[in-house]
């Protein structure tokens, strides 16, 4: 099984138990999702949605703004686990892509009246534009250099926004506005109920994308480029839409980091940002979508943990401000060495143990009243 | 109203929920309605355990403010002084029993200034630790980035430190600027160009972003336009080098007097290859730019990486000599300054680590003065706080506060920028030198009267009251 290759099997649905009766067959079927991808995935979305929507309901407003940020880091998450797990290319200029959504919607915000989807919509493209700018130079380069190039992305581009400040607005930057939320919902709760949306969206394409016979050529492409042009693959295609796709991704995302951050400047889109976002990924696990909520969660959720842990053992302000990176790579080293394929990975492992376990442990209970 | 939506959609979706148990789905749906009852119970019984105080972040024995500050990156070396040295001042006014018996927690928390963080950081802030305001948080980009959260919230933004345009904004009541904005010192610096260097050709060397253009706007509107000769930039985000290429531009137009809007290490950056070509025009720099004890070791250091010996990397320093800028308090080297002695007794006992690793450097100051200004504020707005009280005894007496500012402070129902105003000042090698723990720099004396102005199109003119010295309490206490 290649890592990824059931992805959607073993991320989407936690392994149905075995059959342990035959009696409870019948009724056992009936518990199984559909196998048709669409219709899986988006009972799962539903599901997942409704929760989500419970819980949001519930949070703090300050929650929920961390719930949203969790959203749309998924997104580009989502899409750099495709670029990088299912398809073998290295991205370290994700942030790049995130600034081009971002500055479209700002733009767009600032000097039309378009329909906010729409603005979401251009983000999305004008991120997919530069994707096939990037994305057909990158067929020729393979591990260091393409990592190097988009490494270059990364630093060149906040720059230009720099460069042309009157157009950009400098170092004040482009402000954006969340539509106005219907009723009294609170405008926090609103933000994130979008992000969520474009989140559950983004997964669901996703997911279908990877169990269709693209995600099935991105995969070959990976593994052996030879041996699936030999099978027919248009290779350098394949990889460029998987770059398409993913710079689409963290378009989305980076307009929703546009919205939540209220201002969009050139300091929103660091080097550490593109950085983290691939470690993020990796501890994750590479190549999983149900992952990345692990790598957003942690992405998040981290840096409050550490300002928390440094105030309750009062540590100094020198110490305190590094201990959110000091974690986050603690955490990639281990995740390393006891998870090498990442939480998701190592989940999916526990898991397989322990329903192996349960079986076994059942079957010998069946098996004697059978006999006897 | 919001509590009672919620639970009527809980319900109706419960109800869904019990219809469709038996389709197929039937045990997914009541094993994530079993997991969503769950996740909200525990997230109820933790969001209901904090209660809520009449005015957030105040009780009768404290007040909680907050603040979003550069501790890490490019932006920290220098900022991160401010912050620990404001806490000074609250340490101070809480070992003498408080503001009407409240003493003062603040809480500052590092955004890298990444707007992104300060976002995020901010809600913390106002949502979860339920601070009473927003005080000395730093950056243009980054509160940008908040303003309109924190007005929405009605949580007063309190003296922000930059020198923006933007933070006396109608449409932003509860947003208050401090420093005197960029365009203020252009214009004051301006207009003694035009008075001394009358008839000479003037260049520009700016920073690329609203800083470099907010000074220019206010040169532009003393200097005459015949007589500026060159418009250099450069860009902060890829300041590595030397400024070799604006430098040889300025020295090709025959500019005699150079104007600049400069972060320290760029004034070190365009000093350093203007000597190397044998150009020694008049500088004349903005205050954040020619702090002394922070470009003198800049200078030293990029002559001894450049390859210098250690004799020419400290020959370096004496570059500085005869720079004109502005300051807005008596600096450091003013020894003799009841302010600066108060500062340096205060400092010593309450951010004796700061204190040694800094001395009394214009960051500290800075911090210092802003701290004390709050404390005003909160005196001026009496024993019953509330947000409003705050803001609208800013407004109300802003005028009147004591602070180490050489013009007081212009708050009013209209108008939310703090100083608007400064004296002009020389740094010389005869004047007594700046003395701090990294060693002692040139210091400087005034050439102007102390003068005031406006962002707007008001003029320059000699300011005629008195700098206020300290309070009593202050002077015997700290």
């Amino acid at each position: 099984m290649s890592g990824a290759g059931n992805l959607a099997d073993a991320d989407l649905l936690p392994g149905t138990p075995p059959d342990a009766a035959g009696a409870d067959r019948s009724w056992l079927r009936h518990l199984r999702l559909p196998e048709q991808p669409l219709a899986r995935h988006l009972i799962l979305a539903l599901g997942g949605g409704g929760i989500l929507y419970l819980v949001t309901s519930s949070l703090s407003p300050y929650n929920d703004f961390l719930v949203g940020e969790i959203a749309l880091y998924l997104i580009a998450l989502a899409g750099l686990s495709l670029l990088t797990g299912v398809n073998g290319q290295i991205s370290l200029g994700h942030g790049a892509f995130m600034a081009v959504g971002a500055y479209t919607i700002a733009l767009l915000m600032t000097h039309t009246q378009l329909n906010f989807i729409l603005e979401l919509l251009a983000s999305v493209g004008a991120a997919a534009v530069l994707g096939v700018v990037i994305g057909v130079p990158a067929t020729r380069l393979k591990g260091p250099y393409l990592a190097g190039m988009t490494l270059l992305l990364a630093l060149a581009l906040p720059p230009i926004a720099d460069k042309w400040s009157s157009t950009f607005g400098g170092d004040q930057g482009l402000t954006t506005t969340v539509p106005t939320a219907p009723g009294n919902i609170n405008p926090e709760e609103w933000l994130t109920w979008i992000e969520l949306l474009g989140a559950l969206i983004t997964l669901v394409l996703l997911a279908n994308f990877l169990r269709s016979r693209f995600g099935r050529m991105l995969r070959a492409v990976r593994d052996d480029e030879i041996a699936a042009s030999l099978a027919g693959i248009h290779v350098a295609r394949t990889k460029v839409t998987a770059f398409v796709i993913s710079a689409a991704c963290a378009g989305l995302a980076g307009a929703f980091l546009g919205l939540s951050t209220g201002v969009v400047s050139t300091g929103e889109f660091p080097l550490p940002l593109s950085i983290q976002l691939l470690a993020a990924m990796v501890i994750g696990g590479t190549g999983s979508l149900m992952g990345m909520w692990w790598g957003a969660v942690l992405l998040v959720y981290l840096p409050q943990w550490s300002t928390s842990i440094s105030s309750h053992l009062n540590l100094g302000s020198d110490v305190s401000a590094y201990l959110a990176t000091i974690i986050f790579g603690a955490v990639l080293i281990v995740a390393m060495i006891a998870a090498p394929s990442g939480i998701q990975g190592g989940l999916r492992l526990a898991w397989g143990r322990a329903v192996r376990l349960w079986s076994g442990l059942t079957r010998k209970q069946i098996q004697p009243t059978r006999t006897g | 109203m919001m509590i009672g939506g919620v639970h009527d959609e809980k319900g109706r979706q419960m109800r869904q929920m019990r219809h469709s148990r038996h389709t197929s789905t039937g045990r997914w749906a009541r094993a994530l309605l079993a997991g969503a009852m769950g996740l909200t119970l525990a997230t109820t019984v933790l969001t209901t355990s904090a209660g809520a105080a009449s005015t957030p972040g105040v009780t009768s024995t404290s007040i909680t403010i907050g603040a979003t500050v550069p501790l890490t990156g490019p932006a920290a070396p220098g900022y991160d002084e401010i912050a620990p040295s404001m806490n000074a001042v609250f340490d101070w006014v809480n070992a003498h029993g408080g503001v009407f018996g409240r003493k003062i927690n603040y809480d500052y928390l590092d955004d890298g200034y990444n707007p992104a963080n300060t976002a995020t950081l901010t809600r913390k802030l106002v949502l979860q630790d339920n601070i009473f305001a927003d005080v000395g948080s730093l950056g243009t980009p980054t509160q940008a980035a908040v303003q309109s959260f924190l007005n929405s919230q009605k949580v007063p933004q309190l003296f922000i430190e930059s020198g923006c345009d933007c933070w006396s904004n109608p449409k932003f009541p509860e947003s208050f600027g401090w420093q005197p904005p960029y365009t203020v010192e252009g214009k004051i610096l301006g207009a003694y160009i035009k008075a001394h260097f009358a008839g000479e050709k003037v260049g520009y060397l700016t920073q690329g972003d609203e800083f470099g253009q907010d000074f220019i706007k206010g040169l532009d509107m003393e200097i005459p336009s015949a007589s500026v000769v060159s418009r250099q930039t450069y860009d902060a985000s890829t300041l590595a080098g030397p400024l070799s290429n604006q430098v040889a531009a300025l020295k090709a137009a025959g500019a005699q007097v150079v104007a600049m809007a400069t972060i320290p290490a760029a004034t070190a950056l365009a000093m350093l290859p203007a000597a190397a070509i044998g150009f020694t025009p008049q500088y004349v720099i903005s205050n954040v730019g020619a702090d002394s004890p922070t470009v003198g070791p800049l200078l030293s250091s990029f002559t001894s990486k450049g390859g210098g010996s250690a004799a020419e990397a400290a020959a370096t320093a004496g570059l500085l000599n005869g720079v004109i800028t502005d300051a807005y308090f008596a600096p450091e080297s003013n020894v003799s300054n009841p302010w600066v002695q108060v500062e340096k007794k205060l400092m010593a006992k309450y951010a004796p680590s700061t204190y040694a690793k800094y001395g009394l450097d214009g960051n500290v100051q800075y911090g210092v003065a802003l701290a004390y200004t709050f404390v005003q504020a909160l005196q001026a707005a009496g024993k019953n706080l509330t947000r409003a009280g705050l803001v609208s005894a800013i407004e109300k007496s802003g005028k009147k506060f004591v602070t180490p500012g050489l013009v007081p402070l212009s708050y009013s129902g209209s108008v939310h920028f703090g100083f608007q105003g400064a004296e002009v000042i020389k740094l010389s090698t005869s004047a007594p030198p700046a003395v701090t723990p990294t060693g002692s720099w040139m210091g400087s004396t005034p050439v102007s009267p102390v003068e005031v102005t406006n962002v707007g199109s008001g003029p320059v003119r000699t300011y005629t009251g008195k700098p206020s010295a300290p309070p009593q309490k202050l002077v015997s206490t700290s």
